[in-house]
Formats: C-alpha cells, sequence, structure tokens
C-alpha cells in the first residue's frame, strides 16, 4: 500500500521548492552549455537531465511515498533504456 | 460502500486503496513502455551524433534557444500546477482542482504555440528535411540528420502532449460537474503520471536539441 497524502501546507512547500530548484538547474544547465568545457558539456547536460527527472518523478510523480512495487516498475523502464543505449553504444565506440 | 458517483470496486480488489495501487502500477508500466519508445529514437540520435558531430553542432546552432528554453520553464511550471492538480483533486477542493487543470493545459498550448512559431522558423530557413530544406553547408548530411531527428523526436513529444491537454482540459471539464471526490480521483492522479512523463521527456529533448557546442 502506498503512505498516505502528507500534511497539506507541507505538500505545497515541498511542491514549490521542487519547482525553483528544477528552474534552477534549467539556468544552470543553459549557462554552462554557454561555456566551451569540451566533453565536460554533454556530461553536465545529461547530469542535470537526470536530477531534474529525478526530483519530477520522486515529488511529482510521488515515488517518494509510492508502493514498492511501483518504484520497481518505474526503475525496470529506465534499466531497460539503459540496456538499450549501453549495449547500442559500445557497439559503435569500439569500432 | 460509498456513493461516490465514480466510485466502482472491480471485481478483484478487496478495497478502494488496493484498486488504485494498481490503477497506479498500470499506469507506471504503461510510461515504462513510453519510456522504450522514446528512448530508441534517443538511441539513434546518440549514434547518429557520435558519427557526425559536427553536423549535429551545426544543426543544434540553428534551434532557437531563447524559445527552446522559454518552453522548457514553461512545461516544467506545467508540472507543478499538475502536481497542485492532483493534490486538490485528493483534498476535494473542487473549484481550485478546477482552475489547476485549466492553467495545465493552458501552459501546455504555449508551449505547443511556441512550438510552432520554431517549427514556422524552421520551414522559413529552408530547415525541414525532405519538404523544405535548403541548407548547403559542408555539414549537410550531419544538419539532415539532426534535423530529421529534430521534428521526428520533438514533433512525437507535441503529439503526446496534444493528447495530454485533451484529457486533461476533459478532467476540468468533469471535475467542475463533482465527477471526482477525494475517495476517488483515480483518473486525475494518473493523467498527473503521464502529464509528468512529457514533462521528462522534453527534460532530455532540450538538451540534446538546442545545447550542442553552444560555447
Amino acid at each position: 500500500m502506498s503512505a498516505p497524502t502528507p500534511r497539506p501546507a507541507a505538500e505545497v512547500r515541498r511542491y514549490l521548492l521542487t519547482w525553483l530548484a528544477l528552474l534552477g538547474l534549467l539556468l544552470i544547465t543553459l549557462g554552462s552549455a554557454l561555456v566551451p568545457l569540451g566533453s565536460l558539456n554533454i556530461v553536465l547536460n545529461l547530469g542535470i537531465a537526470v536530477a531534474k527527472t529525478l526530483l519530477v518523478m520522486i515529488v511529482f510523480m510521488h515515488l517518494s511515498r509510492g508502493a514498492p512495487v511501483v518504484r520497481l516498475a518505474a526503475a525496470t523502464g529506465f534499466l531497460w533504456l539503459a540496456l538499450l543505449l549501453t549495449l547500442t553504444l559500445s557497439d559503435y565506440l569500439s569500432r | 460502500m460509498s456513493a461516490d458517483p465514480g466510485l466502482h470496486l472491480a471485481e478483484p480488489f478487496s478495497d478502494a486503496g488496493q484498486q488504485r495501487d494498481a490503477a497506479t502500477l498500470g499506469m507506471w508500466i504503461f510510461l515504462a513502455t513510453e519510456v522504450l519508445f522514446f528512448g530508441v529514437l534517443f538511441a539513434a540520435y546518440a549514434v547518429s551524433r557520435l558519427l557526425q558531430p559536427e553536423g549535429f553542432a551545426e544543426g543544434s546552432d540553428h534551434t532557437d534557444l531563447l524559445l527552446g528554453t522559454v518552453n522548457t520553464a514553461v512545461l516544467l511550471t506545467s508540472s507543478l500546477t499538475m502536481a497542485l492538480a492532483v493534490r486538490g483533486a485528493a483534498l476535494g477542493a473542487r473549484r481550485a482542482t478546477t482552475a489547476w487543470l485549466l492553467v495545465t493545459a493552458s501552459l501546455g498550448v504555449v508551449f505547443l504555440v511556441i512550438k510552432g512559431i520554431e517549427y514556422r522558423q524552421e520551414y522559413v530557413e529552408g530547415l525541414v528535411p525532405v519538404l523544405a530544406f535548403d541548407y548547403a553547408g559542408p555539414e549537410q548530411t550531419g544538419v539532415t540528420v539532426f534535423f530529421y531527428l529534430y521534428f521526428l523526436m520533438t514533433g512525437l513529444h507535441a503529439l503526446h502532449l496534444l493528447i495530454g491537454i485533451g484529457v486533461v482540459a476533459t478532467l476540468a471539464w468533469l471535475n467542475a460537474r463533482g465527477h471526482f471526490t477525494p475517495d476517488w480521483h483515480t483518473p486525475v492522479e494518473l493523467t498527473g503520471l503521464y502529464w509528468h512523463f512529457v514533462d521528462v521527456v522534453w527534460i532530455f529533448l532540450y538538451p540534446v536539441m538546442y545545447l550542442v557546442a553552444r560555447a
């Protein structure tokens, strides 16, 4: 069973803080993209995208209070994506 | 047994909580398949960019960084309003929930309008492969592949968003008519999950399309 809904006011504050964090990460990814960092740019951008995704999934999509099987389903989707990307890229990167 | 208009305890479930958990799991499994649906396009992007990095840098340079960034902020905000709508439904705040749902749908429309403006810009500049492509620099092949993926991936995303807007608007209408209660508002919750997923797809589309070699 999933956990009960938290206290109303605390929940709104959590959402707002998460939204501000998302916008902040957006500014960071934009700003860092304008600075020449070589291959670090793409690493940083993807890392920030992953961070944003985790914020959206854990806070907005309620994974923080989701039943374990739901978290498992979410993780599995991304695990399969990781397999797809890893196996495909390992082919091309070793040519 | 409650008298909620929408609650209908289906056969295999012993209580409403279990039914809701099953619905949530079902939606997440669907979203996992969608991750792979978009994921394969991201894999194609990764390979293509690996093979022609200069072409992708050149192509990305022709995307509208300002509009793309604004659109990202629009979608991130729509996720906030959607989360507030789901919360409103859980608390039975009918008017607030309807309002938040309408704001969410509106932000989705704003995104599509801005996207349309970008598409039109790209059409005028001759960057649409097959239909209107005039780019003739040394990186023509790479730029072609980049924009092919750009239109395919953002177009597919826009289609998902359009469907989401339709569903959210419908939910707003249903909610205004008292269709949802704190005990049963599963469609709102599940649509919220879908909406956040569409946002997540864009969270990855933004850097791979707009931020390639911007420095």
